[in-house]
Parts: C-alpha cells; structure tokens; sequence
C-alpha cells in the first residue's frame, strides 16, 4: 500500500536555504543542493522549496538552484514562492521541479490552477491553503489568508478546497496559521475536515515539534506530512522519525541502499 | 557503445530521466527526430500530463511510426508512466482515446470512492510477479518506488504484468513482454531502487 511521505520544507532567499523565525532573523543555513542530498540519504520522500523572497531579480538565480538540484538528487520535488503566471511555472517545471506550488496567486487568480493543471497536469499542480480561525458574530469560521498570513480573503477553507480541486489542483498543503510555529502539533480537526471535502491527497503542514504530531496528522487523515524545523535543527531527524511512525503502525517507506 | 534515446515529445520533463542515466555512468540523448529513434539502439518514452495530447504530439511530430518500427524490429524499448500507457489500445483519460495498440489493454481512471485519493501519489512498495525480469535483477519485494498518476493500465493478458503494487487493489505497476519493459512508477524519481532499474534496463536489457 501507498506509504505516508515526509517532507523537509526548505526556504530559499537568493539560491541559499536560510533558517528564521517568522521571516525575522534570517540567517544562511546552507547550499540547497547539499542540503537536498543529506535530506535524500535520510530517507526523505520528496521536498519542498519554498522561495520566501521571490522577488523578479531573484528569479534567474532560483531557476539555477532548480536545475543543480534536479541533476543530484532522484527524488520529486516541488518549487513554490512567487508563482504568478504560467510562465513562471512553466520556467520551473522546465527546470525540473515536479511540481508548483501556489498560494496566494491561485485567490488572486484562480484560472491560474485550470492553467498550470491543463498544461502540466494535475499531478503537477499544488495549492497551499493557509486557514486561520477567525470569529465574526462569535462563530468560528476557517478563513483563507493570502501574503504569508498577513492578508485576509474572506474565502472560507472548506469551499476553497473544493474549488481548487474542481479548477484541477492535484494536491492540497493545508498550513493551519493557528497552528504554525507552535510546535505543539497540526490542526487536526481542520486536516480531518478538509482531507474529507476533497479526494486529492492533502499535505499537513505547520505545528509539528515531535514524531507523534505526524502519528496524528496520518490518522486525521493526511497524506503527508510537511515539517521545517524538527528536521532543520535536527531536533528529529528522518530516520528517528520514520522509525517511530512505523513503531506506532504508520506506514513509511524505509529505503534501502542498493546502488 | 549503444546508442540510447529519450524521446522528446514535449511532455514533461526529460532531463531528470537523461541525468539519472549520467549518474548511472552511462549517456542518453534526448531528441524528438524520427531518424534519431529511428536508429536508436535503446528508445526510453518518459512523460506525464495527458494521453490525448500526448498522442497528438507524437503525431505532430512524426514519431509514432519510428516508435512502433523501433518496437517491431526487436530493439529494447521502456516507457515511463505515461509512456507506459501510451503502449495501450486505449484510454479512458477524458474521453476514449486510441494510444499506439502495441500492447493489447486499456487504461482506466482509479476510482475515488472510500476515501481514495486520485492521483495515487508517493512511495508504493512492488509486489514483483516476473522474478526473472532482468529490469528487476536486485530489486526485492516491498521495495518502494515514486507513483504520480491518476490512470493504470488492464493488460488483457495478465501474463505481461511485470510488478504491480497496492491502491488498495493490486494493479499492474511494470510491464515486460519480449524487448518492452514499461514502468507506471518513475525511476528517474525513485532514488537507489530507480537508478538500480534504470542501470539494470541499460545494462541487462537486451
């Protein structure tokens, strides 16, 4: 059966993976390509980059990063951060990243998930979902922020969900903002609910500071799961938590070195 | 030193499939001329997105005919995913589509009931039911490898059904029949266990 992948979610500024809290203090934290191939001997199912300045002068520079990446290491991976137009995820499915990943661009412009997904297919096309619970009138409602949390929507996460799926969208990362750099586990009734609405697979993302948190995130019904720094600050590292996953009965995929 | 091809079609990326080759201490080219197929000693056909495009490009570009010659006169052949499927009588991928009819079989969705998520996406471990298949020298049972798609083949001779893994029923994840050897799974992507294959269809297919 299908084992559940762990993903190490990278950010880049200018070509180099850098390590901060909330975007604050951004220190280097090392040469992408190097860093992917430790990920990859530890066993990582597929990663994440995430260009976290995405500015139009940096782009040549990321599509770089993306192709060094893509000649070492053989394993998928997806490139999201400042994709606004099919021209941009062209260029970096071009690179050869396996997948975009897009977030604020996809509420902007929503026809740019029927456009990426028609042209490089569903498998290829991501949509991150950063919810956060807001209280209007005294009832909870799971509202969508745009422009790393900052930016409110209006649009509610259930019915988002949907419509990504229907424009073509062949994943969903589902960042709850609650839960996001608390460290004390994922938002599991909104992985539930959402990895419910939907039948494409939904990645868990934002919370995680201990192996169970993933156990947890599995049994709410994700996918996969997303993780930064329990894995960047070697606090866990994969094989420590793939090891307790498949003790606590998850499936994983423990790899086996045979070249 | 044989000569090895990718096909070019304009379907997804073919570089990773070229460099994993390279780092297998071997060399393809990638081309979309018929005369480069044509002559080629290994054709590889990777690619993903959609089946009916898939096609029209093939045609576009005047490659269906080397293809099946390429097939035809014994030369070794592997497809990838939907060069896998490409292989078929047809599919049901938006419509019922014609693929090349060298393989006799259809290609169907899987169905999203009981909580099935489509695309079947990550790391499935192989059952192998061809053990003496030289693309799996080396490779074990429950070795895992790199799925992305949402269509899998029906062979309608089971006997060509090479591997298959789990979702949650068993369906064919590696075809072999004489010289043609198709994966539904990416070695390209599948770390150690893929570049094994790969090297293995390089090296012990022939």
């Amino acid at each position: 059966m299908l084992t559940k992948r762990i993903i190490p979610c990278l950010d880049i500024a200018a070509g180099r993976v850098v390590k901060g809290v909330h975007f604050l203090e951004l220190r280097d934290a090392g040469d992408p390509v190097e860093v992917a191939c430790r990920y990859e001997k530890q066993g990582a199912d597929e990663l994440v980059f995430l260009d976290i300045t995405a500015t139009h002068e940096q782009r040549s520079i990321l599509l770089e990063m993306i192709r060094k990446v893509a000649e070492q290491i053989f394993m998928p991976f997806t490139v999201g951060g400042g994709i606004r137009t099919i021209e941009d995820a062209t260029q970096i499915i071009q690179a050869g990243a396996e997948k975009v990943s897009i977030n604020s661009s996809a509420v902007t412009n929503p026809n740019l998930i029927n456009q990426i997904s028609r042209k490089f297919g569903s498998c290829a096309t991501v949509v991150n979902i950063d919810p956060k619970r807001v209280y209007p009138e005294g009832k909870e409602k799971w509202e969508v922020f745009i422009n790393g949390g900052r930016k409110p929507t209006g649009l509610e996460a259930l019915k988002w969900a949907k419509e990504v799926e229907e424009r073509g969208a062949g994943e969903i990362v589902l960042t709850s903002m609650d839960a996001d750099g608390t460290k004390k586990g994922y938002d599991l009734p909104m992985i539930q609910a959402i990895s419910e609405a939907v039948s494409i697979p939904v990645v868990a993302s934002g919370g995680a500071g201990h192996p169970q948190h993933l156990v947890d995130a599995f049994q709410a019904g994700a996918s996969a799961a997303l993780a930064a720094s329990i894995f960047h600050y070697d606090e866990y590292s994969i094989p420590v938590t793939k090891k307790y996953l498949a003790e606590k009965g998850v499936l994983v995929r423990l790899p086996r070195d045979i070249m | 030193m044989q000569r090895i091809v990718i096909a070019d079609y304009g379907m997804g990326n073919l570089r990773s499939v070229q460099k994993a080759i390279e780092k297998i201490g071997s060399r393809a080219e990638i081309s979309d001329k018929p005369e480069d197929i044509a002559s080629a000693d290994k054709l590889i056909l990777p690619g993903v997105g959609g089946f009916h495009d898939a096609m029209i490009e093939l045609r576009h570009r005047f490659l269906i005919d080397p293809i099946c010659e390429h097939i035809a006169e014994g030369y070794p052949f592997l497809g990838i995913c939907l060069g896998l499927e490409l292989l078929f009588t047809r599919s049901h991928e938006d419509g019922l589509h014609p693929g090349l009819d060298i393989i006799p079989g259809e290609v169907v969705a899987f169905c999203k009931n009981q909580g099935l998520k489509v695309p079947h996406m990550g790391w499935n471990p192989l059952q192998i039911s061809a053990p003496d298949c030289p693309l799996f020298q080396g490779i074990e049972n429950g070795d895992a490898v790199y799925f992305v798609h949402s269509y899998y083949s029906q062979p309608l001779h089971n006997s060509i059904t090479a591997a298959t893994a789990a979702y949650p029923t068993p369906f064919t994840a590696a075809i072999w029949q004489d010289h043609i050897y198709a994966t539904q799974f990416h070695p390209e992507k599948s770390q150690g266990v893929g570049l094994r294959i790969l090297k293995n269809f390089i090296e012990k297919c022939n």
